[in-house]
């Protein structure tokens, strides 16, 4: 579905990244995981199309994702970005229905109200509707605009550290949210801190460092003690727990 | 829930609407009633219903009445309306691509760069070309200004405000200097007009001039409410924006030429009347909340009415005086974003 190959960008001559290739197959969570500053935020960013690579290659189903109109692109991505502040008081329904936005004027937009309903009902925000934005806490904002990505409906969703602001039940909540996404046959690609968060959901595990795909595969597969321990500089112990790895600091 | 939200919408989009029709019909017979000759609001009716081709009783039959209304009061209530209009069309747009309640034509120095291009029309001379060779120059004018102030205080596609009003004090310092420049310059009889502009007036509207400005902000209503949807969208950020499939670019641009237009229109034919833009569309969106669509069309309507009254007010306060309406609006409005900006500091814990 989406498809890099020997994607690399740089800034000021230093390389963010670093010819990386992977694939996105429909129906799957990809998560990419990494250390602070190893690219995991820019590959995310090159995969959505919002930055061109210095050199190599994104392509969706096939076609240049650089050649694609804005508005057709927004039928076939969403993005959560880690940011999401609103300028002005828009109600949390309204906020949630702009996602609909790529799909005025066509034959989806009939399914408007269902969607919307939806994704605040997933994201567990239905009941703020009413409120303004602008009034919501943190972790309330954070499952708004997951609600408005979702709102969008997109074959493909790429989710940047959604589980940053959220607590313990909420992360996982959007986890859950994420592998319905998969079962419906559409991809996720999801930045990730949390490493046992992201062996418990993922199909498959991208490990980024230094701007290069480290390993990418089953969780347990790249998941192992030792190559946690060379990316990160920190010793932890594996342990599996009802076949997910669990990644624990040695302390 | 939706439905009775909707009802709730609807029920406060209709109390605005009555709300500014009274306001505004209310202004206009006033404006057109008062003044040094006496005219009733009888006789105000029944001139314009036969300039509708009804003939009727109440119509003035004395010619004297006749043609102050048609000369003196209906061009210049007119003008406050198209231009009431603009500036609030242009504030609303302004804070749409800045992402701040606080850009506004005025206080961000698009005002007084119209005004300068305005001011060089007249010294340079080619103002005798005609009305529309000054409102070009103030449009070239606002727009560079416009250009200038945006991407100068534009950072990870959001305006601070400390850099907004910084880059804002910069092009209002400049355009002053350069205003200043010309009257020094100038003869006396443009001169006069320079000092004109700094002040704002709708005294000895015109109507060939009212057509230009009723023109231009038409023209400038039309493009900003077909652009409203993506000025919602621009609410979620520029990044955000442009996932939900928004050419942020180009909205840009062309958002940046409707102000510059807009605002170099009004400049041009009643110079620099600040904060319209600041006030009307912020009453607005307590009214009605702040979804662009409805928003741009209430402002147009409550730009109208804010300038209508305000004009009135700069005519009747000091007997057989005309007050600069500048002036007046300022008065207002300077304490009023006192005010925005004390609340907004306050919300976000710092000048951010």
């Amino acid at each position: 579905m989406i498809s890099a190959r020997n994607v690399s960008v740089r800034l000021d001559s230093r390389a963010i990244l670093d010819d990386v290739s992977l694939d996105v197959a429909p129906g799957e969570v990809l998560a990419l995981v990494g250390p602070n500053g190893a690219g995991k935020s820019t590959l995310l960013s090159v995969l959505s199309g919002d930055r061109k690579p210095d050199s190599g290659t994104v392509t969706i189903d096939g076609r240049d994702l650089g050649g694609i109109r804005h508005a057709e692109l927004a039928r076939l991505r969403a993005v959560l970005t880690q940011e999401n502040t609103v300028s002005f008081p828009f109600r949390v329904s309204e906020v949630v229905a702009m996602g609909r936005s790529p799909w005025s004027r066509s034959l989806e937009s009939r399914d408007d109200v269902a969607v919307v309903n939806n994704a605040l009902a997933v994201t567990d925000v239905a009941h703020l509707g009413e409120r303004r934005f602008t009034t919501l806490s943190g972790g309330e904002k954070a499952r708004v605009s997951l609600a408005r990505v979702l709102a969008q409906h997109t074959p493909v969703v790429f989710l940047d550290e959604p589980t940053a602001a959220l607590d313990l039940r909420h992360q996982e909540d959007v986890m859950r949210v994420a592998r319905s996404i998969a079962a419906d046959g559409r991809a996720v690609v999801v930045v990730l801190h949390d490493l046992s968060l992201a062996g418990a959901y993922s199909d498959r595990l991208a490990l980024i460092a230094h701007g290069t795909l480290d390993a990418i595969g089953t969780p347990s597969e790249v998941l192992t003690a030792e190559r946690v321990e060379r990316v990160y500089g920190l010793a932890v112990d594996l342990h599996d727990v009802g076949g997910h790895p669990v990644v624990v600091p040695r302390r | 829930m939706v439905a009775a939200r909707s009802v709730n919408t609807t029920l406060r989009g209709l109390t605005l609407t009555l709300t500014l029709a009274a306001l505004l019909l209310g202004g206009i017979v006033a404006s057109a009633v008062l003044g040094q000759l006496p005219v009733s609001a009888a006789e105000v009716g029944g001139s314009l219903l036969r300039s509708l081709g009804i003939q009727n009783a109440w119509a003035p039959t004395d010619s004297i009445v006749e043609s102050t209304l048609w000369v003196v009061r209906f061009p210049r209530i007119a003008m406050a309306m198209v231009v009431g209009a603009a500036l609030a069309v242009a504030g609303a747009v302004m804070q749409a691509i800045f992402g701040n309640p606080l850009a506004e034509p005025g206080v961000v120095g698009v005002s007084s760069g119209a005004a300068l291009g305005a001011a060089i029309a007249i010294v340079v001379g080619v103002a005798a070309l005609g009305d529309s060779a000054i409102a070009l120059f103030a449009f070239v004018g606002g727009l560079l200004a416009t250009l200038l102030v945006y991407f100068v205080s534009r950072a990870n596609g959001r305006t601070e405000v400390v850099t907004l009003l910084l880059t804002g004090i910069a092009v209002n310092a400049f355009a002053g200097a350069g205003l200043a420049f010309l009257l020094f310059v100038a003869d006396s009889g443009s001169r006069e007009q320079i000092v004109f502009w700094q002040l704002g007036s709708l005294n000895g509207s015109r109507w060939s001039e009212v057509l230009i400005v009723a023109l231009v902000t038409a023209i400038g209503l039309v493009a900003a409410v077909v652009l409203a949807r993506p000025f919602d969208l621009l609410a979620l950020g520029e990044r955000n924006a442009r996932h939900l499939g928004v050419n942020v670019e180009r909205l840009r641009i062309v958002s940046i030429v409707i102000v510059a237009l807009l605002t170099g229109v009004a400049v041009a034919f009643v110079g620099i009347i600040a904060f319209v833009g600041l006030v009307v569309p912020h009453a607005m969106r307590m009214a009605i909340g702040p979804a662009h669509r409805p928003l741009i069309v209430a402002s147009a309507v409550g730009g109208a009415v804010l300038l209508v009254l305000s004009d009135l007010l700069a005519r009747s306060v000091v007997p057989g005086g005309d007050l600069p309406i500048g002036l007046l609006t300022s008065l207002v409005g300077g304490p009023f974003f006192f005010y925005l900006l004390f609340r907004q500091r306050r919300q976000s814990g710092g000048w951010a």
